[in-house]
């Protein structure tokens, strides 16, 4: 009980009479009697987030995240340098009071860089998991909840997509409509939202046996409001690990794709780009060039799935119980 | 069996209210314009790889407003399949014939969307196991405000939390500004089902069909269930349709009783008639079989119990289903070769038996 309100700062968690109800002042006395007499009504999001800041290393990877965020999209305000400003004069240098991280073969500086390819990687990363998120999440739930020819339909369509070859699928996309990152967002998009809906499809097959789906067509919910409103909420925890699972798996995809030179094109760049631009110098004086995306890369990856962790738990009313 | 007998001709729907009336009881009270629900020849039946499974199978009953029916009967006599077929809850695979004519209206000719505005606003169902029928990530509250906003989109949060707070008042809830907001795996198993009670009426629903309310609760809930039950409906003047297998439930609330065996209706009446002076030898049985502070007993002394099993759906014995357990019956014989018909024996109490007169004697017998 004390580690709680500690963690929660003074907010009263309790009920009535347990929670910190005293008046202070005397002068205050009724206010305060009458603002608590009043049970404490606790929303859904204050229950989640309370369940969610139990979970330290989610809150830090969520500062990291904000942070990495935040400076990667206020870049033309933090960089140091302009972007893709050469200085083939200089040419690579080690990391240095000017240039912290050093510069590549044409002088750029390598922390400007990094915070602009962060921009692609982290849009990319987000961007993919949120859309293969929700078409894998409507496709598994119509499946699973109407099941028949539908289900039928709708599962060796993911079934012939699961059997793609990703990669050359992506080459020829990408040659086809151009090296953006719109175009690798879409194409990675169709080609992930497939697990999803085969775990989505299997949680609703479960759950639509459950009796509260019954009561709640028995009390005239309609099944597209079965769907959103009693069965979705059930499985938001897995869903939830998905799209961090689907943030890690993007940002690594579109890296590797970089690095056989199918992503983003220069003088766009993303983390993986840098990384391939980088592979050259492993073992020489500039390898430092290899190990900043390398990091970033692993953070974000790190952090989003410690956050997903966290999430999954934390939508998960029973957990209260400890 | 024969398949064909119980499959009744599609122009049921059709019968004419005399029909009605005529089943009609004169102790309830009728507020003249019919029954509040009338089920005609409802049968129910399901394919299975072992054959074809009647699970319910021509009955008829009315259900008046403002009324208590107690359905009874041991599991698998049909009584959940009814209920559920009352709303249209069956599996696709379920052939349903017979008709349900609700305020004048046939149900299973409407579409699923004009079902949808009928369940849970003008019938309301309350299942048996609280916790399985309540959504485990809402709250209470959530979710009986979710149930009024399924049928009606424009009433806003504040309105939506206050009539959940009353109605959770309503049924009994204590401190319901505070409960309102907890999860269903914070209530207790009573509270569970006064909540689950709460979310049925939510509505103001005409009709409420209770399937084994307190089945899942010790006997001390129960009473504080049952008395829920009575006090809404002195509110609401809802007609209760009370699923049950537990005779002392039916006996404190309802005022009708049918009883049910192997998915046939072996027996309909007023619940002083079919209590003191049983007409179906299964009917009696059952009271036989409960121990009785009145009646006296000692150690020599042994509860009346029906021998034998529960019939298969899937091979019911032939003519009457329950002659092969039956004191009474004549084998070989009528009992063993005819099916009998649901048929009047004294006003507004019916029996299907070939030989009501014959029973009796277990009930009236000295211990």
């Amino acid at each position: 009980m004390t580690d709680e309100r500690t963690s929660t700062g003074s907010r009263p968690l309790m009920p009535v009479g347990v929670g910190p109800a005293l008046p202070v002042a005397p002068g205050d006395g009724e206010f305060e009697i009458a603002s608590h007499a009043e049970p404490v009504a606790r929303s859904q999001w204050q229950l989640f987030w309370r369940r969610f800041v139990r979970h330290r290393i989610a809150i830090a990877s969520i500062v990291v995240l904000l942070i990495l965020v935040l400076l990667c999209f206020g870049a033309s305000f933090f960089a140091p340098f302009p972007n893709n400003q050469q200085d083939l004069l200089l040419g690579p240098v080690s990391p240095n009071g000017t240039h912290w991280l050093g510069t590549d073969e044409l002088g750029r500086d390598q922390l400007t860089r990094l915070l602009y390819a962060g921009q692609i990687s982290l849009k990319i990363g987000f961007a993919v998991a949120f859309i293969s998120t929700v078409v894998g999440t409507a496709i598994g739930a119509l499946a699973g909840f109407f099941g028949k020819a539908t289900d039928q339909a709708l599962m060796r369509a993911t079934d012939l997509f699961l059997v793609l070859p990703a990669i050359a699928i992506l080459a020829l996309a990408l040659e086809f409509f151009g090296h953006t990152d719109t175009v690798i967002i879409i194409v990675l998009a169709g080609l992930f939202w497939m697990s999803v809906a085969r775990v989505v499809r299997g949680q609703v097959l479960s759950l639509k046996e459950k009796e509260f789906v019954e009561a709640a067509r028995a009390s005239g919910a309609s099944p597209l409001r079965i769907i959103v409103r009693h069965i979705i909420p059930n499985i938001i925890g897995p869903i939830m690990l998905n799209v961090t699972l689907g943030v890690a798996a993007a940002i690594i995809t579109e890296s590797t794709l970089s690095f056989l030179g199918f992503g983003v094109q220069p003088p766009q760049t993303s983390w993986g780009n840098m990384l391939s631009d980088a592979e050259g110098y492993v073992g020489t004086s500039q390898s430092y060039l290899l190990y900043a995306p390398g990091l970033l890369i692993l953070l974000t990856v790190l952090a989003v799935n410690f956050i997903g962790d966290g999430l999954s738990d934390a939508f998960d009313p029973q957990s209260e119980k400890h | 069996m024969t398949p064909d007998r119980s499959s009744p001709p599609d122009d049921t729907a059709d019968l004419s209210p005399v029909d009605t009336a005529s089943l009609t009881l004169e102790s309830t009270i009728d507020s003249g314009n019919g029954p509040l629900l009338s089920v005609r020849d409802l049968s129910v039946s399901f394919q299975t790889d072992d054959g074809l499974v009647r699970a319910v199978d021509s009955v008829t009953f009315d259900v008046h407003e403002n009324e208590t029916v107690g359905i009874v009967g041991e599991s698998g006599s049909g009584k959940s399949v009814s209920s559920l077929a009352i709303l249209g809850l069956l599996p696709r695979s379920a052939k349903i014939t017979g008709d349900i004519v609700f305020r004048g209206q046939s149900l299973p000719a409407l579409s699923e969307k004009e079902m949808e505005k009928i369940r849970g606003k003008e019938i309301a169902m309350i299942f048996q196991d609280a916790l399985a029928a309540l959504n485990p990530v809402y709250s209470v509250g959530k979710q009986i405000a979710e149930a009024i906003a399924v049928h009606d989109r424009d009433v806003d949060k504040q309105t939506l939390r206050e009539r959940s707070i009353e109605l959770l008042d309503l049924v009994g809830i204590p401190n319901p500004s505070e409960r309102v907001d907890q999860y269903p795996h914070e209530y207790s198993g009573g509270m569970r089902q006064r909540a689950m009670i709460a979310m049925a009426i939510s509505n103001d629903p005409a009709l409420l069909i209770a399937d084994e309310p307190t089945t899942a609760l010790d006997v001390t809930i129960q009473a504080q269930v049952l008395e829920v039950l009575e006090r809404i409906q002195d509110r609401t003047r809802a007609a209760i349709m009370l699923i049950t297998h537990d005779l002392g439930v039916v006996a404190g609330v309802v005022e009708r009783v049918v009883v049910m065996y192997g998915g046939r209706q072996v027996e309909l009446g007023s619940v002083d008639d079919t209590f003191y002076d049983p007409k179906h030898p299964y009917t009696e049985g059952l009271l036989a079989s409960l121990p009785r502070l009145d009646r006296r007993s000692d150690k020599h002394t042994r509860l009346h119990r029906i021998v034998g099993q529960p019939p298969s759906l899937i091979h019911l014995p032939s003519g009457c289903a329950f002659h092969p357990r039956c004191p009474y019956a004549e084998v070989p014989g009528r009992c063993s070769e005819d099916r009998p018909e649901l048929a009047e024996v004294a006003p507004g109490h019916r029996s299907a038996c070939f030989f009501p007169e014959r029973v009796g004697s277990l009930v009236e017998e000295p211990a």
